[in-house]
C-alpha cells in the first residue's frame, strides 16, 4: 500500500503502513528529522507541519489521513512570511536548545499566512499550544511583530 | 548543578585519574593527534592549524571545539566568542564542532573530569580557550612574518586577516599549513578588556542556521544510519521494580519488530523503525517483580520527610551563633514547615542514545553531558577500557541536569542492549535507544521531594535572636562517584547549598541535614538545591522584615553581608521603581539569591486571574556573573531559567499513588506556556570579576519574588509547592 503526499512541493508515493503517524514517515522513512518528537500526544507542538497551510501535530495525522495534501515541512518552509520569520528568529537569537523552533516556527509562519499583524492575542492563540522548555516564548513573542513588520516593509 | 571547587576556577585542577579508575595506557589510546603547547613542530600533514581547541583550515574555516555540551544554554557560542576575540577571526569564519571524549585534553578544570554542570562552562574555559585562540593568532603571525621575511612585531590581525606594515595581507587559510608548524607558544598574552572585540558584546550564535531550518541529525535523536535498529523499553511501573519474564508474542507479530530484549531497566522492543517499537511495546506481557519497589506514594513520603525535620539531624558545619540559647531566650518563636515536590527535567527532546559495539569497541551518538563518566559505565557494562569508547557528542534538546547522570544510566542500559544482541549471536549494529515523553515523566531521576522546618525567635520588638533550620531530603550524591567530595558527616551540600549560612547578618543561625531514603531515583534539576532553599531563605526573609515591621527591600540591604548580593538587590529594584505605587491589582515581591558564583535579583509583578490563578506580568532582573561574556546569551538564560522556575513553581509536581507516577505526558505535568510567560526585563552589572555562570542562576529567584508578591496582596506566604494547590481567588 502506498500514500500519495506533496511534500515540501515534490510529489512522493510513500510506502509505508498508512497507520503510521506522519511524524514517523518523516522522520524514519523519508529521513527529514527537522520535524521533532516531543510528546506524541499532540500536547508540545514540537512536531508541528502545515497540511495545506494549516499547522497541524504530525505525531497525530496518520500518513492514510494526509492522502492527497500538501505538507510543508521546516526544510521546506519558504514564502514571505517563512523568510520573515526565520529572519527574525536569528536577529533577535530566539533559539536556545532548539529543539522546539522547527514547530514554533511552523506555527508563526501560519500565523502570519493567516494573519499578517498579529496582536498579542492573535500569538497566544496560534503559538500556545507550542512548548518551549527553555522558556524562548518572551523572544518568540518579539520576532513573531519583528516578522510581521518585515513582512510590511 | 554540582560543584566541586571553591578555588578559583581557572586554577587547573589534576585530573582524578585514580577516581575515575581510568588507565594511564588507556587514556594514551585516546589522545588525538594533535599537539600540545611547548611540543616541538612536527610534520603537518592536513595543513591544518590543528590544536585541541582550535583548527584552522586551508579553506579559511576556523573550526573551534566545544568541549562542553551545549544543551541551549549557549556554551558553544560562548567558546567560540572567546577563541574568536583572541584570534581575532571574523564571525563569519568560524564554527564549532563538539571535540570527542578525552579527559586529558577536554576536562572540565573545575570537575577534573570531562563534563557540563554547575554553570560552570564559560568560567573555567575563560583563560583555556582565549589561550587557545591566542597560540593560534600567534602562529598565523609566526608563519606570515617566516612567509614574507618581516618582523612578527610588523604584523596585526584583525577580522580574519594577517596584514603587514608593507600593505600585504593574507587570509587565515591561506597561512595555516605553515602556521601548523610553527612553535606552540606555551603562555602567549591574553589581550586586555579594552582590546576585545567580540567578548562583552556580541557574536552571532553559532547554532542559528542549523536550529531555525531543521539540519539533518542536529540532536541524538536525530541521530541516523544504515542497518539501525530502534529500541523502545517497557519501563518499570515502579521504582525499584525489574522485569521477571515476558510474553512477547504479539510484540513480535508488529511488522518491522525484529527483537525484544529483557535489561534490568525494562524490557527493549527492537526494530527497524521508531513508530513500530512503540506499537509493540504495549503489546508486551511483562511480569514484574516488585519485591524491591518503593511501594509508598508521595503523601507517605512527604509525611516521612516532614517528621524528620522534626526532629535533631545532621550539623551543617556552617551556622553561628548559639540558637538553642537564642530559641529559649525568645519572647515569640515561629515554626514554618515548606513542602517541595518531586520535578521532572523534561526537556523538549526525550533522552535518546545510540550505540554501536561490535565486542572491541562501541561508538555513541547522544547529548553526552559527563562524557568521562558515561565512558566509563559504557566501558564497565562492555568490559572495554575507556579508549574503546567513543562518543561523538551531539546538540542537546535541552537537559536541565537530565542529561548529567552519575551513573550514567541511559549508556549503561544501551550498552546492555548492545551486549545482549551481540551474545545472542546477532552481527553488530548501531541501536537507538528512544525515550517517549512518557519514559521521560514516570522515569525518575526527580528533583528530590523536600522538607524544611525554620524555627525563628524574635525579641519584644520582631527583631530576629536566633533561626533553626533544618531539611530533608534524599540525597543526590551519596552513592554515587561524587560522594566523597559532596558529602561529608552526613551532609550533602547539594541538600542544604543555599540555606547552610544565610546572606544576611543575623544573630545566630544553625541548619541541620536529614538523608531520606527511597527506591525513586533523584538528580541535580536546574540550579539544584538552591530550587527550594532559595525559596525557603527568601520568603523566610520577607516574613522577618514584615515581623521587624520593616520594607523587604530595605530589611534586606540592612542585613546583606556581600555587595554583590547587595548591588543585584539595589539595581532590580531600580529598575522595577520599588517603594513607588503600583497599579489596581497589581503586586510586587522581591528576591535575590547567590548560586553557582552568580548573583541574581528578581522582582515579580503579578495580578490575580478571576480562576484563583496567579499571573505574572513581569519580571524585572538584575544579574553580577563577573564579566559578561555575551551579553544577549545572558539575557537568554535569565529569561529561560525565570520561566522554567515559573513552570515549576506554578503547577509542576510528580505524584505517586502506590509507588507508581500519576503523571504521564505534557496533559499531566503542564509546561510553561506562551500565555504564562511574562515580559521580563533583564539589567546585567558591569563587572571585572571573573565570570561565573548563568546557566541555573535565574531560577532560584523566581518562585520566592512570586511568593513574596502573593503574601504582599494576600499577606500569607506559600509554603508547599506548587502553588495551583492554592486557591488564590
Amino acid at each position: 500500500m502506498s500514500v500519495t503526499i506533496t511534500l515540501n512541493g515534490s510529489m512522493l508515493n510513500i510506502a509505508a503502513d498508512p497507520e503510521t503517524p506522519l511524524l514517523w514517515v518523516l522522520r524514519d522513512e523519508l529521513k527529514m528529522t527537522g520535524t521533532k518528537f516531543g510528546c506524541g500526544i499532540a500536547q508540545c507542538g514540537a512536531c508541528t507541519v502545515h497540511m495545506d497551510g494549516e499547522p497541524i501535530r504530525s505525531c497525530q495525522t496518520l500518513l492514510e489521513d494526509a492522502e492527497g495534501t500538501n505538507i510543508t515541512t521546516i526544510e521546506g518552509n519558504n514564502g514571505k512570511a517563512a523568510e520573515a520569520v526565520q529572519t527574525a528568529w536569528a536577529e533577535l537569537n530566539v533559539p536556545q536548545c532548539g529543539y522546539c523552533q522547527s514547530g514554533q516556527i511552523l506555527a508563526a509562519t501560519a500565523l502570519l499566512n493567516e494573519t499578517p499583524k498579529p496582536t498579542n492575542e492573535d500569538i497566544d492563540e496560534a503559538m500556545d499550544g507550542n512548548v518551549c522548555r527553555c522558556a524562548t516564548y518572551a523572544r518568540i513573542r518579539k520576532a513573531i511583530h519583528v516578522a510581521a513588520e518585515k513582512m510590511e516593509a | 548543578m554540582f560543584h566541586l571547587l571553591d578555588a578559583p576556577l581557572e586554577a587547573a585542577r589534576p585530573s582524578r585519574r585514580n577516581f575515575l579508575k581510568l588507565s594511564a595506557g588507556a587514556l594514551g589510546g585516546l589522545m588525538l593527534a594533535l599537539r600540545m603547547p611547548g611540543t616541538a613542530q612536527a610534520a603537518n600533514q592536513t595543513g591544518d592549524l590543528a590544536q585541541p581547541f582550535v583548527h584552522i583550515r586551508p579553506d579559511n574555516k576556523v573550526i573551534v571545539l566545544i568541549k562542553h555540551l551545549d544543551k541551549g544554554q549557549g556554551t558553544a557560542t560562548g567558546l567560540a566568542t572567546l577563541v574568536a576575540d583572541e584570534l581575532d577571526a571574523d564571525a563569519a569564519q568560524v564554527e564549532t564542532n563538539f571535540a570527542p571524549a578525552n579527559v586529558e585534553l577536554y576536562k572540565n578544570l573545575a570537575f577534573g573530569v570531562q563534563g557540563t554542570g554547575g554553570s560552570t562552562a564559560m568560567a573555567n574555559s575563560f583563560i583555556q580557550y582565549r589561550t587557545a585562540g591566542a597560540a593560534a593568532k600567534a602562529m598565523l603571525v609566526a608563519a606570515a612574518a617566516q612567509k614574507w621575511d618581516v618582523l612578527a612585531g610588523e604584523i596585526t590581525v584583525s577580522k580574519g586577516i594577517v596584514n603587514h606594515t608593507s600593505g600585504q595581507s593574507a587570509s587565515f587559510g591561506e597561512l595555516a599549513e605553515l602556521a601548523g608548524r610553527q612553535d606552540v607558544p606555551a603562555k602567549p598574552s591574553l589581550k586586555t578588556p579594552a582590546d576585545w572585540v567580540y567578548i562583552g558584546k556580541s557574536f552571532p550564535r553559532v547554532d542559528m542556521a542549523a536550529k531555525t531550518t531543521g539540519a539533518v541529525s542536529l540532536y541524538g535523536m536525530d541521530h541516523q544510519a544504515d542497518n539501525m535498529l530502534v529500541a523502545v523499553l517497557a519501563r518499570p511501573p515502579k521504582f525499584g521494580t525489574v522485569p521477571a519474564k515476558v510474553d512477547d508474542a504479539e510484540a513480535r507479530k508488529i511488522e518491522g519488530v525484529v527483537d525484544v530484549v529483557m535489561v534490568p531497566s525494562g524490557v527493549a522492543v527492537l526494530a527497524t523503525t521508531t513508530w513500530p517499537a512503540i506499537k509493540a511495546r504495549d503489546l508486551l506481557n511483562i511480569t514484574w517483580d516488585n519485591s524491591k519497589a518503593e511501594q509508598r506514594g508521595t503523601s507517605a513520603m512527604a509525611e516521612e520527610l516532614a517528621d524528620m525535620t522534626a526532629q535533631t539531624g545532621f550539623t551543617v558545619p556552617s551556622g553561628h551563633g548559639d540558637v538553642e540559647a537564642a530559641l529559649s531566650s525568645a519572647a515569640k518563636v515561629i515554626e514554618i514547615d515548606y513542602a517541595f515536590p518531586f520535578l521532572a527535567h523534561a526537556p523538549m527532546e526525550p533522552l535518546d542514545i545510540t550505540v554501536l559495539y561490535d565486542g572491541e569497541s562501541a561508538t555513541f551518538w547522544t547529548g553526552s553531558q559527563f562524557q568521562t563518566i558515561d565512558q566509563m559505565v559504557a566501558g564497565g557494562v562492555l568490559g572495554l577500557t575507556p579508549d574503546k569508547v567513543s562518543i561523538n557528542t551531539l546538540w542537546a534538546g535541552g537537559s536541565f541536569g537530565r542529561r548529567a547522570q552519575p551513573d550514567s544510566h541511559y549508556f549503561a542500559e544501551a550498552s546492555l542492549i548492545a551486549k545482549a544482541r551481540l551474545d545472542a549471536g546477532n552481527a553488530p549494529q548501531p541501536i537507538k535507544v528512544v525515550w517517549t515523553r512518557e519514559d521521560d515523566i514516570k522515569g525518575g531521576y526527580y528533583r528530590p521531594m523536600v522538607a524544611h522546618k525554620a524555627r525563628v525567635g524574635f525579641d519584644e520588638d520582631g527583631n530576629v535572636l536566633g533561626w533553626l533550620h533544618r531539611v530533608a531530603a534524599k540525597s543526590i550524591m551519596t552513592g554515587t562517584a561524587f560522594e566523597q567530595y559532596s558529602v561529608k558527616d552526613g551532609v550533602d551540600s547539594t541538600t542544604v547549598e543555599g540555606i547552610g549560612e544565610m546572606p544576611y547578618d543575623l544573630p545566630a543561625f544553625q541548619a541541620e541535614a536529614h538523608n531520606a531514603e527511597t527506591a525513586v531515583p533523584v538528580l541535580w534539576w536546574r540550579s539544584v538545591g538552591h530550587t527550594h532553599t532559595g525559596y525557603v531563605a527568601e520568603t523566610m526573609i520577607d516574613r522577618l522584615a514584615k515581623e521587624a515591621g520593616e520594607d523587604p527591600l530595605a530589611y534586606r540591604l540592612k542585613r546583606v553581608r556581600n555587595p554583590r548580593l547587595a548591588g543585584v538587590l539595589k539595581l532590580a529594584a531600580e529598575k522595577a521603581d520599588w517603594g513607588k505605587p503600583l497599579a489596581e491589582g497589581r503586586y510586587r515581591g522581591i528576591a535575590a539569591v547567590e548560586s553557582f558564583k552568580s548573583y541574581v535579583a528578581e522582582v515579580a509583578e503579578i495580578s490575580f486571574r478571576e480562576d484563583g490563578t496567579v499571573k505574572i506580568e513581569k519580571v524585572i532582573c538584575a544579574v553580577d556573573c563577573g564579566i559578561p561574556i555575551n551579553p544577549d546569551n545572558i539575557r537568554a538564560q535569565m529569561e529561560g531559567g525565570i520561566g522554567y522556575g515559573l513552570g515549576a513553581i506554578l503547577r509542576n509536581e510528580i505524584t505517586m499513588t502506590d509507588g507508581v507516577v500519576d503523571q504521564e505526558n505534557f496533559d499531566t505535568y503542564l509546561p510553561l506556556r506562551m500565555t504564562d510567560m511574562p515580559e521580563i526585563d533583564v539589567h546585567i552589572v558591569a563587572s571585572e570579576e571573573a565570570p561565573t555562570g548563568v546557566g541555573e542562576p535565574g531560577t532560584p529567584p523566581i518562585g520566592p519574588a512570586v511568593a513574596n508578591a502573593i503574601a504582599a496582596a494576600k499577606g500569607e506566604w506559600i509554603t508547599d509547592l506548587p502553588m495551583s494547590k492554592h486557591d488564590l481567588a
